[in-house]
C-alpha cells in the first residue's frame, strides 16, 4: 500500500488510489469540476492541480494522478495557488455575469471557486463567446453560454444512463456540449444532469426562476413513487414543496433518484382532497369530519365484519396500515389487502416477496436473470446499478420478458413463461450461466406476478432458485422487484385477506354484495367498477380514481406531509419526515383512523407516533428499523398450468404511475415529449 | 558536415528508384534476418548506445522508450507499434520525403522495431493530406508483402509482422501520441491522461509505442553500422544525423540531412543558399517548427542546432524546422498567425488550453496593429505562462511558447507599434 505525504501529514492508502481521494481521505479539499466520484475522470477542467514530488516541475491534475509510494504532495503551494488562479480566470472569461439570475446561484460550485480562486478584476478585453442553447427535453433548462465544459454531463449520460444522447461537438473554444441532433435526453435518469452540472448551464427546468437556494427549507427524507425507497431532500418554501432532490445512500440510490421522484412533486399542488367529502344525491359534497366520520358509522354500525373490506394502496404508509387493520380486526373483518395489483406473493414467507440480494448486492452479482420486469421503468436507479455492474464486464444478464431497451446486453431467453419453465427444468443454456456464476440472481418482476398464473409462476421461479443455487449459506438471489413503495410493509404487516383469499375474492364479494363496505386506503390502481354497489370509504390525499367512486373522502397526507414509515423493496425500513403541513382539513393517515375508530367504538390504544410505531414493532420485529437483516428462506409458490401470454410490464407509462404523477404537469409534458411522441412514430414519414 | 558515407536518407530527392530493388540497391533490406536473428535485447541495447532521440520533437531517447514495453506478452493483450506520420507541424516536411522517396526505410525500421518491442502489428497513422504519400508508402508495403519481408515469418526470421496504414483527417492535435491512439481506435482526437502511459495502456488498451516516422526509418540503418557509429556523429547526447527542413526567406529552401550540432549559419548558408540578401538581412529564425521560441539573429549567429544548444538559448531543436525569416517580416504579425493556427487546432478539451489559445491570439491581433496598452504585454505573457504546463498535453506549451519568444525578444517591437498607435489617436483627436 503506498505511503505518500501530503500537506505535511502522512497517509497510506489503498494501491490505484488518486492524489484527490487521498487528500480527501485526510479532509484536504481540492477543487474540482469535471471530477466525480460516480464518473469516469477525465482531467479537463485543471482545477485540481497540485504540486507532486519528485516529477517534473509543473503542476499536476491530482484527480487523475495515481498515488505513488513516497510522493510528497502539496495541495497549497504558492505554485498551487497561482495555477489554480489562472485556471480560474480562463474558466471566468467565456463565462457570462449573470449569477443574480441564475438559479444555480448561492449552490454553484463556480461561485464558490471563484470567491477563493478568480480575481477581483478581469483582464479579458476581447468578446465573450456565446453558444446557442439546446433542447434537452422538458425536465432540464440550458443555458449552454454557461457552460464551462467539464463533460460531467457526457460521461453521465453515456455511463451512467447508458443513453448516449449527449456529446461535446467542435474543437477548441468552439465546443459545444449537445443532445443528439437537439433532441431531448430520453432516459429516466435525465434529472440528475441538473445536480451534476457544476455551473448553471443545466438547470431544472420546471422549477427555473421559481426561489433562490438559501430561501429553501431542507428536510431529508424518503421517496414513494417507486418501491426503491430512494434517499431524497426535500426543499420547501412556505407550505409548498419546491423541489426533490436526492440524498446520498450507497446501499440504495447512491446518489441518483429518478425524473420521476424529482420533477412529480408539483402534482402535490394539483388535484389534493383538503376536505372531507360526503356523497349526497349522488354528488360529492364537502363535508366536516364529524359529517364525514357520521356517515361512515351511520353504514358500519352493526354490521357484521366479514362484510367490510380494507384495501390499501400504493403509497400507505405503514402507521396508517397497522391502524387500519387493527381497526378491522376489532370489526371483525379479516378482509384486508394491500397487493391491489392482485400479485399473488406469498405473505407468509418473508424471502418470496423481498429483494434479497439487496440493492447494492447487484455489485456483487454475476448472473442475472430479469423476469417479467422492466427494471428501466419500474425502478430506473437499480437499473442503473445493473448497467453499473455490467459496465465492469463480470455480469451476464438474461430476460425472459418483453424485448426492451435496458441500456444493457442481455439473452433474451423468450416473451412468456415458457421460457422460464426451460429454465427452470435447466434445459436452457442460461440456466448453466447461473448454474457457474458464483452469485447468480433472479429479478422477479410484477410483470410476471401479477397474473392470474402468478402463483404458478412464483412457484417456477422458487424452484428455478433452488435447482441453479441461487440460495447460499451468504447469499439469496431469489429477488421480487416491487413497483409499490407500501407493498412490503403491509405484507409485513400482514395486511392481507385471512383463510387464503385474495383481491379477486374480495372484489369478487363486493361485486355479489358479500361485501358491503370497502375502505380504500389511497388506492387508485384499481378497476373500481368491480367494487360493485358497495360503500366505498377513501382515504387519500388526491383526487383521483378513488376518490371519485367513494362515498366518502377523508383527505390524508402525502409522503411529504407526514412522518412515515415505509419498507423498500429489499426490506428496508425507512421514514419519510413531515416537510409541510398537509393542505386544508387533510390529516395525517394513522390520526384519520385512529379518530375514526373513536366513532366506531372500537378507540384504538394509541395517541401518538411512538405509540403506532411500537405496535408497528409488536406486529413485526422488522420495524425496530437497523440494518437489513436476511430473511428466512423456505418453500413457496404454487404449482399448476401457465398461461403461454407473454408477460407485459404493469408500467405502460413510466412519467404516470400514481395520483400524484399523474396529477403533475411536468410528468404531463414528459408523457407527451416521451411516450406519446415515441408512439406516434413509426410511419417513416414523420416530422 | 555530414559526408555521403553517413547519410541514411539516401533517395530523400527520390532522384533514385524508390521501389524495392532500387531500395535494395541502396543496402535496405540486405541483412534484415540477421540482425532479427540478434535479439530483442541487442536490438534495444544498439539503439539505447546510439543515442538516438525521437525526432518527432521532443527528444526522448528512443532506446529507452522501447524498453518501457512488457517484455512478455499478456494473454490477451498483444503490444503494437504505432508510427506518427501525422506530420502537422508548420515548418515541417522530412516525414513527407522520407514516406514518399524512401519507404523501404520506414517498413524495414517497423518491422526491426516491432519485433524488438514483441509487436506483431505496426499503425502507421498517416496525416489525410498526405495522399500520395499513402499511395507511396502503400506500394512499398505491397511489395515487400510480396518479397516475404513482411507478413507471415517476415524475412524468414520466423517472426510474423503485418503493417497498417490508417489515414487521419487533418487535425494538427491528432499527432500527439494519446490523440493519435483514441484516432485510430475511432474516437474523437482529443488527448489522453498520462499516466498511465501508452507503454502500459495504449491502443486498445494494450501496451504500445508511438514514434516519429523519422526514428523508425533511421533504426535499420543504425542496427547496420552499429549504434557507435550514430553516436560518433554529432554531439554527446545529441549524436547522429537528423533531416532538416529549412523554409522562408532563404534562396534555396530544402530538405537536408545532417549532423546534429551543426551551426545554424552553416545549415542555412551552406544547404539553403543562404538567406535571402545577405545573412545580415537576417531578422529572426523558428528553429524546430512553428511550437518553439523564435531566435533574433545575435544568437542565430553562433547557435548550434541540436537539442541541448537550443534549450541552452530558450528555444527548442523540435521537428528540426528552420524557419527564416528576414528584416522584411512583419514578426509580430507572423506570430499571430502561429496562434491563430493553436486556437484553430486546440482540441477544447481541457480549460487553459481551449480559453487561453483564443485569448492569446485575439491578444496578438490587436498587438500586430498596436491597439493594446502597454500593460497588456505583460499580461500576454502571463497568459501564456498560464497555458505552459497546465495542460492534459503538450499542445498548450507550444501555442505558449512562440508568444513568449516574441516577447521575450522582440518586446522593444511590441512596444514601439503600442506607442505609435497611441500617438496617433492623440494626434486624431486633437486635430
Amino acid at each position: 500500500m503506498p505511503k505518500l505525504t501530503i500537506d505535511g501529514i502522512e497517509i497510506e492508502v489503498e494501491p490505484g488510489t488518486t492524489v484527490l481521494q487521498a487528500a480527501e481521505q485526510l479532509g484536504i479539499e481540492i477543487p474540482r469540476f469535471c471530477y466525480h466520484e460516480r464518473l469516469s475522470i477525465a482531467g479537463n477542467c485543471r482545477m485540481c492541480l497540485v504540486e507532486v514530488a519528485p516529477g517534473p516541475p509543473k503542476p499536476v491534475a491530482s484527480c487523475a494522478m495515481p498515488t505513488a509510494d513516497g510522493m510528497i504532495v502539496k495541495t497549497d503551494s504558492p505554485m498551487v495557488r497561482k495555477a489554480r488562479k489562472g485556471v480560474m480566470e480562463f474558466i471566468l472569461i467565456n463565462h457570462p455575469l449573470d449569477c443574480p439570475t441564475c438559479d444555480q446561484g448561492g449552490e454553484c460550485d463556480l461561485q464558490d471557486q471563484a470567491m477563493l480562486y478568480g480575481c477581483d478584476r478581469g483582464r479579458f478585453h476581447e468578446e465573450k463567446r456565446g453558444v446557442q442553447d439546446k433542447d434537452f427535453g422538458p425536465l432540464i433548462k440550458n443555458f449552454m453560454t454557461r457552460c464551462i465544459l467539464c463533460t460531467r454531463c457526457v460521461r453521465f449520460a453515456t455511463e451512467v444512463c447508458g443513453v448516449p444522447d449527449v456529446g461535446a461537438i467542435g474543437r477548441g473554444e468552439h465546443t459545444e456540449i449537445t443532445t443528439y441532433l437537439d433532441r431531448a435526453l430520453a432516459s429516466e435518469l435525465s434529472g440528475n444532469l441538473v445536480d451534476l452540472c457544476p455551473v448553471g448551464a443545466l438547470t431544472n427546468k420546471p422549477y427555473a426562476f421559481s426561489a433562490r437556494s438559501w430561501e429553501l427549507r431542507r428536510t431529508e427524507s424518503i421517496d414513494v413513487l417507486d418501491a426503491m425507497g430512494c434517499n431524497i431532500r426535500i426543499d420547501t418554501r412556505g407550505s409548498q414543496v419546491m423541489r426533490v432532490l436526492p440524498r446520498v445512500n450507497e446501499d440504495v440510490n447512491e446518489e441518483w433518484i429518478s425524473d420521476k421522484s424529482r420533477h412529480a412533486c408539483d402534482g402535490l399542488l394539483r388535484q389534493r382532497l383538503d376536505t372531507p367529502y360526503v356523497r349526497r344525491d349522488g354528488q360529492l359534497r364537502p363535508a366536516s369530519w364529524a359529517e364525514a366520520f357520521a356517515a361512515i358509522a351511520g353504514r358500519v354500525k352493526g354490521l357484521p365484519g366479514g362484510r367490510i373490506a380494507a384495501i390499501a394502496g400504493d403509497q400507505a404508509d405503514c402507521e396508517s396500515m397497522v391502524a387500519l387493520k387493527d381497526l378491522m380486526t376489532a370489526l371483525g373483518s379479516d378482509n384486508l389487502e394491500c397487493r391491489q395489483d392482485g400479485a399473488r406473493v406469498d405473505p407468509s414467507v418473508r424471502a418470496s416477496y423481498l429483494f434479497n440480494s439487496t440493492l447494492a448486492g447487484i455489485e456483487a452479482a454475476d448472473a442475472l436473470l430479469i423476469i417479467g420486469a422492466n427494471p428501466r421503468w419500474e425502478a430506473p436507479v437499480l437499473n442503473a446499478r445493473i448497467r453499473k455492474r455490467y459496465l465492469t464486464g463480470k455480469l451476464k444478464t438474461g430476460v425472459v420478458g418483453p424485448r426492451i431497451h435496458l441500456t444493457y446486453r442481455y439473452d433474451h431467453l423468450g416473451e412468456g413463461p415458457a421460457a422460464l419453465k426451460e429454465v427452470a427444468a435447466g434445459r436452457h443454456p442460461f440456466f448453466e450461466v447461473m448454474k457457474h456464476a458464483q452469485r447468480p440472481m433472479l429479478i422477479l418482476g410484477m410483470g410476471a406476478l401479477t397474473r392470474a398464473d402468478g402463483g404458478v409462476v412464483l412457484g417456477e421461479a422458487c424452484k428455478l432458485a433452488y435447482a441453479a443455487g441461487l440460495i447460499k449459506p451468504d447469499w439469496n438471489g431469489f429477488n421480487v422487484l416491487h413497483t409499490a413503495a407500501a407493498r412490503v410493509g403491509g405484507l409485513d404487516l400482514g395486511f392481507v385477506p385471512g383463510r387464503g383469499r385474495g383481491l379477486a375474492d374480495l372484489l369478487a364479494d363486493a361485486g355479489t354484495g358479500a361485501i358491503e363496505v370497502v375502505y380504500l386506503l389511497g388506492a387508485d390502481e384499481m378497476d373500481m367498477t368491480r367494487l360493485g354497489k358497495a360503500f366505498v370509504i377513501y382515504q387519500g390525499h388526491h383526487g383521483d380514481a378513488g376518490a371519485q367512486r367513494a362515498d366518502v373522502v377523508l383527505p390524508g397526507a402525502a409522503y411529504t406531509e407526514k412522518d412515515a414509515t415505509y419498507v423498500n423493496t429489499e426490506g428496508r425500513v425507512q421514514n419519510t419526515r413531515m416537510a409541510t403541513f398537509p393542505p386544508g382539513e387533510a390529516r395525517e393517515d394513522w390520526k384519520i383512523v385512529r379518530a375514526l375508530s373513536e366513532v366506531l367504538g372500537h378507540r384504538l390504544p394509541f395517541d401518538t407516533l411512538a405509540q403506532v410505531r411500537s405496535r408497528l414493532v409488536q406486529v413485526n420485529p422488522v420495524f425496530a428499523g437497523g440494518e437489513v437483516t436476511h430473511a428466512a428462506w423456505g418453500a413457496f409458490g404454487e404449482s399448476g398450468t401457465l398461461d403461454p401470454a407473454p408477460f407485459l410490464s404493469p408500467i405502460q407509462n413510466f412519467y404516470m404511475t400514481d395520483p400524484i404523477s399523474r396529477a403533475s404537469a411536468t410528468m404531463a409534458e414528459c408523457t407527451r415529449v416521451f411516450i406519446m411522441a415515441r408512439e406516434a412514430q413509426g410511419t417513416g414519414t414523420h416530422g | 558536415m555530414l559526408s555521403d558515407k553517413d547519410r541514411i536518407f539516401t533517395n530523400l530527392y527520390g532522384f533514385l528508384d524508390r521501389g524495392l530493388a532500387g531500395a535494395q540497391a541502396r543496402g535496405d533490406w540486405s541483412n534484415t534476418r540477421e540482425l532479427l536473428a540478434k535479439g530483442r535485447d541487442w536490438i534495444i541495447e544498439e539503439m539505447k548506445g546510439s543515442g538516438l532521440r525521437g525526432r518527432g520533437g521532443a527528444g526522448f531517447p528512443t532506446g529507452l522508450k522501447w524498453s518501457f514495453m512488457p517484455k512478455q506478452e499478456a494473454p490477451g493483450r498483444p503490444h503494437y507499434l504505432v508510427i506518427n506520420a501525422d506530420e502537422g507541424e508548420p515548418g515541417t516536411c522530412k516525414d513527407r520525403d522520407i514516406i514518399r522517396n524512401d519507404p523501404h526505410k520506414l517498413v524495414e525500421g517497423a518491422l526491426l522495431a516491432s519485433f524488438a518491442m514483441g509487436s506483431h502489428c505496426c499503425y502507421l497513422y498517416i496525416r489525410g493530406e498526405f495522399y500520395r504519400e499513402a499511395q507511396a508508402l502503400q506500394a512499398a508495403i505491397d511489395e515487400a508483402y510480396a518479397a516475404g519481408l513482411i507478413g507471415r515469418n517476415a524475412c524468414g526470421s520466423g517472426w510474423d509482422f503485418d503493417f497498417y496504414i490508417h489515414r487521419g483527417a487533418g487535425a494538427y492535435i491528432c499527432g500527439e501520441e494519446t490523440a493519435l491512439i483514441n484516432s485510430i481506435e475511432g474516437r474523437k482526437g482529443q488527448p489522453r491522461l498520462k499516466p498511465p502511459f501508452p507503454a502500459g495502456v495504449g491502443l486498445w488498451g494494450c501496451p504500445t509505442t508511438v514514434n516519429n516516422v523519422e526514428s523508425i526509418a533511421v533504426t535499420p540503418e543504425i542496427l547496420r553500422r552499429g549504434g557507435a557509429w550514430f553516436a560518433a556523429l554529432g554531439r554527446p547526447k545529441n549524436s547522429g544525423i537528423k533531416v532538416f527542413c529549412i523554409s522562408g526567406h532563404v534562396n534555396n529552401p530544402c530538405n537536408v540531412e545532417e549532423e546534429m550540432g551543426i551551426p545554424l549559419r552553416e545549415l542555412i548558408e551552406r544547404h539553403a543558399g543562404g538567406v535571402r540578401g545577405g545573412w545580415d538581412n537576417l531578422l529572426a529564425v523558428i528553429p524546430g517548427g512553428s511550437s518553439v521560441p523564435v531566435l533574433p539573429k545575435e544568437i542565430c549567429d553562433h547557435v548550434l542546432m541540436d537539442f541541448d544548444s537550443l534549450r541552452d538559448v530558450r528555444s527548442g531543436l523540435g521537428t528540426a524546422a528552420v524557419i527564416v525569416m528576414d528584416k522584411s517580416t512583419d514578426i509580430v504579425r507572423a506570430i499571430a498567425r502561429l496562434s491563430r493556427f493553436y486556437t484553430h487546432e486546440s482540441c477544447g478539451q481541457c480549460t487553459p488550453c481551449r480559453e487561453g489559445t483564443g485569448w492569446m491570439w485575439r491578444m496578438m491581433e490587436r498587438m500586430v496593429t498596436g491597439d493594446a496598452d502597454l500593460a497588456e504585454i505583460d499580461v500576454l505573457e502571463e497568459v501564456s505562462r498560464q497555458i505552459e504546463g497546465h495542460t492534459i498535453c503538450a499542445l498548450g506549451d507550444a501555442a505558449a511558447w512562440p508568444v513568449q519568444g516574441l516577447i521575450r525578444h522582440f518586446r522593444p517591437e511590441l512596444e514601439r507599434r503600442i506607442k505609435q498607435r497611441q500617438s496617433v489617436r492623440v494626434a486624431a483627436q486633437a486635430a
